[in-house]
């Protein structure tokens, strides 16, 4: 499942897989690119596989008889396989394709939510949770008259688990949070989070988003009931993603969209839902990105996940040590043992975003706002932040240019 | 990018002329930028003929934004509610003497979006006066 692992991870062969670092982003300036938590770039592959499947293989899919639509329903379908296999789903019918992480946690609130929860019930998340893993939540409680409770995040940046088992006495009926922090990059121990929430009969649903894209997630050993992520942050393209459920819960659920493909049988008032994945798969989907998606783990695979999240190590160490020599600047979230490749943080008295546009003069990209989790910036007080984020492609040059930048956004604002 | 970040702008963020709160005041709205969480408030004083007689800015924005506040608010003293109606996109960018991009444009124009939707519910105050 971690892929390869004899041979020696090299960076620049890494490099060469995709096209758009190769680019220069103005004359004479190479392109720095740090924002891999927003999206990643694509390796050759993946944009390969895709215009493949257009040039060769183009049908809809699960209806036709047609030699093309065999073709593309087993493209489709082999995409399912693989990805689900990548993070050790029991099988491939309880990976359901969606739009991206945001729409498969929308899928679990509206489908799972409407139908077993009502006035009173508890949801409890965390502060540290992208707005992705919140609004849904505010909208249903707010449908349903649900009570949301939320565990605290400590000044280190991590869950207070102290709290988290208070909150567990109320009795929540489902335990939403993130595997990894896009923000403070904090890894939650997961493990011990779900058997908690299982013990007190609590479902468990965990946002993916920032973890499948960078070390290995096994669904069978966390024992999660749902789990979330999207092709577009682990190299495939964008507009696909996947939810994974267990399989009793996603066959007691009702359809989340209706229309073509999720059904057995019509009739004029009524329908029958066909058997999952396709349940939640109304309409004609995204096959191309499925094969995208597909492709984006066969190249991850062959990688390997574990030197993916060892190489990434190495760069959130250095650049960590490395930021400690700029004055004035603090980065948020836990030390580097317990982080994953994200670094967010702010200078006293330069804005972020005039961090991020200096930088972008010398052809960095990072990412500076809130990143889609204010109310983790306004706990923390802080208006904005400015967020460096690393992948497989990135090097120590990469740091290198970022940390003198910096020094440059500190001489300009002197 | 030295000229992005002109003298006069990185100046202005540092030490700005108008920032502060006026109470009572004869205007005062406040608006976010959802991009980056920027907020900026405006506050207003009129004489009785509709002129300016004191305006500040307050809130958190980066250089852009708080620049374009400061200089925007020295530009309205002594203009009527009429003649601040006019000011538009060009006169900001003129002042701030910088080309911007979509996104920064945001930041650039926040002061003046704050500005324009508090005049506004003045104006129509004051036009059914
Ligand atoms: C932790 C986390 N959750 C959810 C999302 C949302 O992902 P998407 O926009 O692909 O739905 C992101 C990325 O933006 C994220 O970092």
């Amino acid at each position: 499942m971690t892929g390869n692992s004899n041979t020696r991870f090299d960076v620049q062969q890494v490099r060469g897989d995709f096209p758009v670092l190769a680019r220069e982003i103005r004359p004479g300036i190479p392109l720095t690119y740090l924002d891999s938590a927003a999206t990643s770039q694509k390796p050759e592959t993946v944009i390969q596989a895709m215009s493949t499947y257009y040039q060769e293989n183009n049908a809809n899919i699960h209806r036709g008889i047609h030699k093309l639509a065999e073709e593309a329903t087993l493209a489709y379908e082999t995409a399912r396989e693989k990805i689900a296999r990548f993070i050790n789903a029991p099988a491939a019918d309880q990976l359901i394709f969606t739009r991206n992480t945001t729409e498969s946690i929308n899928l679990v609130a509206y489908s799972w939510g409407r139908k077993y929860l009502s006035a009173g019930d508890r949801i409890l998340l965390t502060e540290m949770e992208h707005h992705s893993n919140l609004i849904p939540w505010q909208l249903i409680a707010g449908e349903l008259d649900l009570v949301l409770d939320f565990i605290p995040v400590t000044s280190e940046g991590n869950l207070d688990l102290d709290v988290y088992h208070d909150l567990l006495k109320k009795n929540p009926k489902l335990v939403a949070l993130t595997h990894m922090s896009n923000v403070l990059g904090t890894i939650n121990p997961l493990k011990e989070i779900i058997r908690n929430a299982k013990s007190v009969g609590a479902i468990t649903l965990v946002d993916g988003a920032q973890s499948v894209p960078h070390f290995p997630v096994d669904i069978a050993n966390l024992e999660v009931d749902f789990y979330a992520f999207s092709a577009h942050k682990m190299c495939g393209p964008t507009g696909i993603g996947a939810l994974y459920g267990r399989k009793d819960l996603l066959e007691n659920m009702p359809p989340f969209l209706g229309g073509g493909e999720m059904i057995k049988r019509v009739e004029l008032r009524s329908f029958k839902a066909n058997d999952i994945p396709h349940k939640f798969e109304a309409g004609t989907p995204a096959i191309a990105e499925a094969v995208g998606f597909g492709a984006a783990v066969d190249y991850l695979l062959e990688i390997g996940m574990d030197r993916i999240e060892e190489h990434e190590k190495l760069l959130t160490n250095y650049t960590l040590e490395k930021l400690l020599d700029v004055p004035d600047l603090t980065v948020l979230g836990p030390p580097a043992e317990e982080k994953g490749g994200v670094v967010a943080f702010y200078i006293k008295d330069i804005h972020a975003h005039d961090v991020a546009q200096i930088l972008d003069g010398d052809g960095i990209a990072v990412r500076a706002g809130h990143h889609c989790a204010q109310p983790l910036h306004t706990k923390f007080n802080l208006p904005a932040t400015t967020r460096a984020s690393m992948y497989l492609y990135n090097t120590i040059e990469d740091i290198d240019r970022f940390i003198a930048g910096l020094q440059k956004v500190r001489d300009i604002f002197k | 990018m030295e000229d992005f970040y002109r003298e006069l702008i990185i100046e202005r963020y540092k030490s700005p002329h108008f920032r502060g709160e006026l109470e009572p005041n004869d205007i005062s709205f406040e608006d976010d930028n959802p991009a980056c969480g920027d907020h900026i408030r405006i506050d207003v004083r009129l004489d009785e003929n509709h002129v300016v007689t004191e305006a500040v800015f307050s809130g958190e924005g980066c250089a852009i934004s708080l620049a374009s506040a400061d200089l925007l608010l020295e530009s309205i003293i002594g203009k009527t509610i009429e003649e601040l109606k006019e000011t538009t996109k060009e006169d900001i960018l003129d002042m701030l003497g910088i080309e911007l991009g979509p996104v920064r444009l945001k930041c650039a124009l926040l002061p003046l979006k704050v500005l324009k939707a508090g005049v506004y519910g003045v104006g129509e105050t004051i036009s059914s006066d």
